[in-house]
């Protein structure tokens, strides 16, 4: 990787911070998607503000422990205030949210100004983080020494927290999946999910700030939401949405290092910050997991969809067929007709006849289409359903005689030969459909 | 906190001087007018179209909307600077604030209604990865060398107090803009907050009226940036709607009290911040209206805490009261059952009260003394230890056990009940009874049993047999 410029030594560090920071923040992150409660990571972001400047006036340092615990008590009254609001106030979540870390935001941002003249805490720093630096504190002697090898401590504090998060995902599994997913259920399981909620709260605070001096604001949210959101499109199981939002995470960490790095020489441009460019390419995992996820992906359903389409334009075709000898037993049916009877594409309409024919439904004759003898008798087992259920909804369900075609050529198609047998006894057995055509009688097969 | 800041005021806040007092309060100052007029403006608009988004539950749309602009920002530096325009000229800024706003919220509108995510994420997505793209290429713009990019990050935390007469107007037209539409589309926005079913099915293009509503806060959203800052316009759209729900619970009337809140907060918060020079503008109108949504939670006419726990405290006082006289009357009834009950008020022991139901010693004799005040109980023996009903209490007792009574018999004959239960059912529903009610329930049941004037009860009364009952009385 050296035409990037690329060095292990140092943008190793770096890379390694930013995927365990992002990793901490996306384990998290899984449970406040599913508890709906994702733009918390924002709001606990923006409110530690106030706490951080607390902590500054009070020890007249920018030492990182009383900062921390400044801005991890804040982020926790965010939670606390949050929900005090939602239950006196009877203000909906979203709303009380916004008033408690807007007015925190608020006071941070007078605080700062206060002690402004004393130290320069810079407002860039908090929104970009410094994730840069890491590489310099090797150089610096900002380490921890681990197993012999110099850890930049930016990383060993990221690794812990993991490892913290991770710990608790796998102590109360249980309890935080049921309180997510039914709080009622867990306290009548006897597990209290409010005691849940504010350990999450408690985490996600102390998470949000343990990040926020490497990654800065934007890359703590992003990493709180994006992965998690991702991996929720791409599974149905809990435990792969987690396991799924720890690689996406480690996958935007170095998909936005390389591009930050990559990019901008292509370009010809500066380096932008890497935290950014991390949330960037977050968001493009995202936007793949969106279209390409195998369950829920816009593709596959795309797919799916037409396929469902073309299934029942195929019934469709067969049917008008019959219709048609109903009336004119010698017709064959020209594809001009089909289309703009069944209102249908040109290429779909020629796959479909393709494909009935080769199933042997209908062959070709004089210019146009008719039924084969297999055919006709699928044909008249979509036709005994269409009247059977117009005489089911106008005898049965009272709908009125001009609408019972439209629900009918929905329900036709989903229609076996139990149903219609069922039908037909509920209907007594008619004869003809209440526009008087007839019905035809159940054929041997299908 | 509020300690903490206190000591800050000692050490960095000097107080005004009378000259500086007297030219900021009287706005003699063009800069102090300008920047007081576009604040509350801007506070008037954002509170009339944080109202809607509120009741839509979309207070923070504002919040992903106004993040979204970032990008729009960097990019209109970008290419003007290229192109060789003036890079930093706020229509063009603006503008490209406004487009990368509109793609965000279409972006929320695609996750929302194309994924199955929820629109908490949707909206968290857009915030963080257009906020970041954004931020990535401001950091990019500013190692720019032709750039002087600087003033940019204005946009995040704003700059009110070198606000021109230009953006005083500009966020003015953006106010009258936003009142219009607001006036114009007032009743479809009115049925889309409350309910978006049936306005769609009355044939109202709710999509339509949606967007409108996501392009105000987009507009509100952009001209706010200048003035307050990307975080602190959410505050706008958010708080002042939130402390006008305490208030009212007619839309109207929300909407101009939400409006009204707004302005104050402008106004209060830009003085504030002009007489002294420490306190950001922003920040402070911020504070304003925060402190406009405490005192509102709190003393809200409709929904305020006080006034729901004064309600709360009156029924249950007319709770008590009931279940007392109530207490009394079918105390005398259960111990001797062959007694007229009205033929001689007689005492009954306190300890048999308390025995009735699961209340405590103290709230039953605060429920005693008020009753006593009422002129419907007195005293019988010394130290308040036997208790009896005056003639007016027992007419009211009577009254409040035939109705308890009425309830019970409906809820057996009507509602299938089993007359264990029905103690306690009744309990729960006699407190809401009015006169037409109980006139319509004598109807429904012939007074059989009934002594004089007073039905019997369908189950046993007494401290042993209401002890499975009394737990849900009180």
């Amino acid at each position: 990787m050296d035409w990037i410029g690329w060095n292990w030594s140092s943008d190793g560090w770096v890379l390694a911070a930013g995927a365990l920071s992002a990793v901490a923040a996306a384990l998290l992150g899984n449970f406040l998607v599913l508890r709906r409660m994702s733009m918390l990571g924002d709001a606990i972001s923006h409110a530690v503000l106030p706490g951080l400047a607390a902590a500054f006036l009070i020890t007249g340092a920018r030492t990182s422990l009383p900062m921390f615990i400044g801005a991890a008590l804040v982020g926790l009254l965010t939670a606390v205030f949050t929900e005090w609001i939602r239950g006196f106030g009877k203000v909906d979540e979203g709303a009380s949210m916004g008033v408690v870390f807007t007015s925190l935001f608020a006071l941070g941002l007078v605080m700062i100004v206060q002690a402004a003249d004393h130290v320069d805490l810079d407002p860039s720093c908090v929104l970009y983080g410094s994730l840069e630096t890491v590489a310099v504190a090797v150089l610096i002697g900002d380490t921890w020494n681990v197993l012999g090898l110099d850890v930049p401590r930016t990383v060993g504090i990221a690794a812990i927290n993991v490892l913290v998060n991770a710990a608790f995902l796998l102590l109360f599994y249980k309890e935080l999946k049921i309180s997510s997913f039914d709080p009622a259920l867990a306290t009548t399981a006897g597990y209290s999910a409010r005691l849940m909620h504010y350990a999450l709260m408690t985490l996600v605070a102390v998470t949000a700030v343990v990040s926020f001096e490497s990654m800065g604001n934007i890359l703590v949210v992003a990493m709180f939401v994006v992965p998690p959101a991702a991996a929720y499109l791409l599974t149905d199981r809990l435990r792969w949405m987690i396991v799924l939002s720890v690689l996406l995470a480690v996958g935007s960490a170095a998909l936005g290092h390389l591009g930050s790095i990559a990019l901008p020489q292509a370009l010809g441009m500066d380096d932008p910050s890497i935290a950014a460019s991390i949330a960037v390419a977050a968001g493009l995992l995202f936007v793949l997991a969106a279209l390409f996820g195998p369950q829920h992906g816009w593709l596959v359903r795309f797919v799916r969809h037409r396929a469902l389409a073309r299934g029942i334009l195929a019934e469709d075709v067969i049917a008008y067929l019959y219709r048609r000898e109903e009336r004119d037993p010698q017709a064959a049916v020209r594809l001009a007709e089909l289309r703009s009877e069944l209102l249908s594409g040109p290429v779909m309409t020629r796959v479909v006849l393709a494909l009935q024919r080769l199933r042997g439904m209908i062959v070709r004759s004089g210019g146009g289409y008719r039924l084969t003898s297999l055919g006709r008798e699928q044909a008249k087992g979509l036709v005994r359903s269409h009247r059977l259920w117009e005489s089911y909804l106008a005898s049965e369900a009272g709908v009125s005689a001009d609408r019972i075609h439209q629900s009918a050529e929905r329900l036709e198609h989903f229609t076996d030969r139990r149903l219609r047998a069922r039908l037909d006894e509920e209907t007594l057995t008619p004869v003809t459909d209440p526009h008087g055509r007839p019905i035809p009688e159940e054929g041997s097969s299908r | 906190m509020g300690a903490q800041q206190d000591s800050l005021a000692e050490e960095a806040f000097e107080l005004p001087s009378r000259n500086v007092l007297r030219r900021t309060l009287l706005l003699q100052d063009y800069n102090t007018r300008v920047v007081v007029a576009g604040t509350t403006l801007l506070g008037l608009a954002s509170g009339l179209v944080g109202s809607f988004t509120l009741l839509r539950k979309r207070a923070l749309l504002g919040d992903a909307l106004s993040h979204a602009t970032l990008p729009g920002i960097a990019i209109a530096f970008i290419v003007a600077t290229s192109l060789g325009l003036e890079g930093k000229s706020l229509a063009v800024l603006l503008l490209g604030a406004a487009i990368s706003g509109t793609l965000g919220m279409a972006a929320v509108l695609f996750i929302r209604n194309g994924t199955r995510l929820k629109e908490d994420a949707a909206l968290g997505i857009v915030l963080s990865v257009f906020f970041g793209a954004g931020a990535a290429l401001l950091s990019m713009v500013q190692r720019m060398e032709a750039g002087h990019a600087a003033g940019l990050e204005s946009f995040i935390y704003g700059k009110a107090a070198s606000m021109t007469s230009q953006d005083a107007w500009i966020i003015g037209v953006a106010g009258g803009v936003s009142l219009l539409v607001a006036a114009l589309l007032y009743k479809e926005l009115q049925l889309l907050c409350f309910d978006e079913e049936f306005a769609g099915s009355r044939g109202y293009p709710t999509t339509l009226i949606d967007l409108a509503l996501m392009a105000l806060v987009v507009v509100v959203t952009i001209v706010g940036l200048q003035a307050v800052g990307l975080i602190l316009v959410i505050a706008l759209l958010i708080i002042p709607a939130a402390a006008a729900r305490f208030w009212t619970e007619n839309l109207l009337r929300m909407t101009l009290v939400s409006a009204g809140l707004g302005a104050a907060s402008g106004l209060g918060g830009s003085i504030a911040s002009a007489l002294f020079a420490k306190l950001p503008s922003g920040a402070m109108i911020v504070l304003v209206a925060t402190a406009f949504f405490g005192v509102s939670m709190v003393f809200g006419p409709a929904r305020g805490t006080l006034i729901r726990w004064l309600r709360r405290r009156g029924l249950n006082r007319r709770i008590d009261r009931s279940h007392l006289l109530r207490g009394i009357y079918e105390c005398k009834e259960g111990r001797d059952a062959s007694a007229q009950p009205s033929a001689a008020s007689s005492p009954v022991p306190f300890a048999d009260l308390l025995a009735m139901r699961s209340w405590s010693q103290r709230r039953l004799r605060t429920a005693l003394r008020r009753t006593e005040r009422e002129g419907l109980v007195q005293a019988a023996g010394d130290r308040g230890d036997s208790w009896k009903l005056t003639p007016d209490g027992l007419r009211e007792a009577a009254r409040l056990v035939h109705e308890h009574r009425l309830w019970e018999m409906y809820l057996i004959a009507h509602a299938d009940v089993a007359p264990g239960k029905v103690d306690r059912d009744a309990d729960a529903i006699e407190h809401v009874l009015d006169p037409a009610m109980i006139a319509e329930l004598e109807e429904l049941l012939e007074r059989r049993q009934a002594v004089e004037g007073v039905a019997a009860s369908p189950h046993p009364i007494g401290p042993g047999a209401g002890a499975s009952t009394a737990a849900g009385g009180a």
